[in-house]
């Protein structure tokens, strides 16, 4: 689940300040979070995600509260309990689609790539249809094909708590609903909880609920 | 580490062309010094081995670094001449044993060596094919020169007339190759020996014709006849080489202590015999030089290593401008995977493992541009003690 009370954070020489009273979501639980561009969606992500530190207030993601770690207790959390995802895909473009699959695990010492690992890599790529395009660098994919890429490696680590930043922002209508089905799909599986950014009003009605956050931090 | 040599490897495969041109560019940085480096290295040792196994060198007053290296490695200017008296000379002081040198002339570019049996005890210069010198005429190949050439025992050789234009001059004489030297690794590898008397040959201080003293000689060759002398004109060929039939018709003009030499090697019995012959000869009247052929070399490289320092400034500066421009490089790169740093980062990469990576991925390209630049390296000595 996650949990935010009393939440102040604002960007140092900006007078932006993001202010979270309160926000709940049960574990399980797809949320879409909406609202207008600049009013603080990513960054709520990464201050749930602990890439950012609030100023005031309670973050508890998953029973666990990332402003209170260490850096790199933030990080072990960070990989080990979140999987993330952003409109941008931000694949390494020298990597093939199952190295990006498996990059949390080349990158974090506490994480062994086992043949497990990569038996489970090969099954979510299956399962998001992204499996014919293993050796192929991300610069030869479509959208949607990226999209599919990096929520596979969202969902390697087996992540309890999905962060979903804009994933279908850059995708035509098809991709869309492929993507959101996968999505949805693996959370379920997963029993994960989802929470995602999104502009596009028609996705909402497919959510559990919808969280707006210009009403939310009012 | 070795997830971080992998993701390493993965990028600078994907940018191979980069990756190769930085791989290049610092080899060759490292390359240039470290080749100068070695070549000096080289030639210093060669220069200093072989005037280690030459004490002493003497010649006529006038450079002492022509007169050494004319007399240990047959090049340069050919110094003032001595002539036999004065070996006669160093002989009869008892302390060392004069084995002279006359090298002036060459065949077909390669320098003549006019010397005694002695010089190939003193070397330890052993035959590898045919036979020592025999008779007048006769060489000895060094190794180098018998391939380059292309000749074995029993071709002949021409030497090179000193100059076309004099007609009065010497005449060139097709010598016989006798032997060929097994390599050396010396400069005695790059000369054609002959006997002392054959170089004097080549300079027409003794000759050969057919006999005009007979009754039955030429009568249009004969200028004059007395009963102490003949008196031939132009026509009266001279033998240009030397063969068992004409071998007998050879014979010296003028007087023996009198022929040149130019230079000596005095192989001195002891140290102590060695320091009152070069005492004897250092005082203000004294005609000839002995020199220690090591010192005079070491002079002459410190000459050569003031060059090499200048050298030296340069590849320090040549490597810190690739420093800087290795350094703009990374920082360029790091400033265009900056997005790639930061979703690493957001995935929970540390910090510190992300300078690994590009650490590590510079560390290969220093390692392989030390690698080609030390192979290059070693190609090219390689190359240069073949050539």
């Amino acid at each position: 689940m996650i949990l935010i009370q009393n939440l102040v954070f604002h960007y140092p020489r900006s007078t932006f300040t993001l202010r979270v009273p309160e926000l709940v979501v049960t574990a399980g639980e797809k949320v879409a979070l909406a609202g207008p561009s600049g009013c603080g969606k990513t960054t709520l992500l990464h201050l749930l995600a602990g890439i950012l530190l609030p100023d005031e207030g309670t973050i508890l993601v998953v029973d666990t509260e990332p402003p209170a770690l260490s850096d790199a207790a933030r990080r072990a959390f960070r990989i080990a309990t979140l999987g993330l995802v952003f409109q941008d895909f931000q694949l390494l473009e020298y990597l093939d689609v199952f190295e990006n699959i498996l990059l949390p695990y080349r990158i974090n010492p506490a994480l062994r790539l086992t043949l497990a690992v990569r038996a489970r890599a090969l099954q979510l790529a299956r399962e998001t249809g992204i499996d014919h395009r293993l050796t192929h660098r991300p610069g030869r994919l479509s959208q949607g094909e990226k999209q599919r890429t990096a929520l596979c490696r969202a969902l390697l680590t087996q992540p309890r708590c999905l962060l979903a930043d804009e994933p279908t922002g850059n995708l035509d209508s098809a991709a869309k609903t492929r993507v959101l089905e996968v999505l949805f799909e693996q959370c379920a599986r997963a029993r994960a909880t989802l929470l995602m950014v999104t502009h596009d009003t028609g996705l909402l009605g497919r959510f559990d609920r919808a969280i707006h956050l210009a009403e939310v931090s009012r | 580490m070795k997830q971080v040599l992998f993701l390493a490897w993965q990028s600078l495969r994907f940018n191979r062309l980069q990756s190769v041109i930085l791989v290049f560019g610092l080899a060759v940085t490292l390359y240039l010094p470290l080749a100068v480096n070695g070549l000096v290295g080289r030639y210093q040792a060669g220069l200093l081995q072989r005037a280690a196994t030459t004490p002493l060198v003497a010649g006529a007053l006038g450079s002492r670094f022509d007169l050494v290296l004319h007399a240990l490695y047959f090049r340069g200017r050919v110094p003032r001449l001595l002539k036999m008296a004065d070996v006669e000379a160093l002989r009869d002081t008892g302390y060392a044993q004069p084995i002279p040198l006359y090298a002036r002339y060459t065949a077909r570019r390669e320098p003549i060596v006019g010397t005694t049996l002695d010089y190939f005890t003193f070397r330890q210069l052993r035959l590898a094919r045919g036979e020592q010198l025999l008779e007048l005429g006769d060489c000895v190949l060094g190794a180098e020169v018998a391939a380059d050439l292309n000749l074995a025992p029993g071709d002949r050789l021409m030497t090179d007339p000193e100059n076309v234009f004099d007609i009065a001059g010497s005449y060139p004489v097709n010598l016989r190759v006798m032997g060929v030297l097994a390599p050396a690794r010396a400069p005695d590898d790059g000369a054609v020996f002959v006997d002392l008397k054959t170089t004097w040959l080549i300079q027409g201080l003794a000759h050969g014709h057919s006999d005009i003293t007979g009754t039955n000689a030429d009568a249009g060759v004969v200028l004059n006849r007395s009963a102490t002398n003949v008196t031939a004109n132009a026509a009266l060929a001279e033998f240009t080489e030397v063969t068992a039939t004409n071998i007998t018709s050879f014979h010296f003009h003028g007087d023996p202590a009198d022929f040149p030499v130019s230079a000596v090697l005095p192989v001195a019995r002891d140290e102590k015999s060695a320091a009152l012959l070069r005492g004897r000869y250092q005082g203000p009247e004294a005609t000839i030089q002995i020199l220690a052929a090591r010192s005079v070399v070491e002079e002459l490289l410190g000459l050569v290593f003031r060059v090499k320092r200048f050298f030296d400034v340069n590849a320090v500066l040549v490597a810190a401008a690739t420093g800087l421009f290795l350094l703009l490089v990374v920082v360029l790169s790091l400033r265009l995977r900056r997005p790639e740093m930061e979703t690493m980062f957001r995935l929970g990469c540390a910090r510190g493992l992300m300078a690994r990576l590009v650490a590590a991925e510079l560390g290969a390209i220093l390692l392989v541009s030390a690698a080609l630049a030390l192979i290059g390296t070693e190609i090219t000595l390689a190359l240069v003690s073949l050539w």
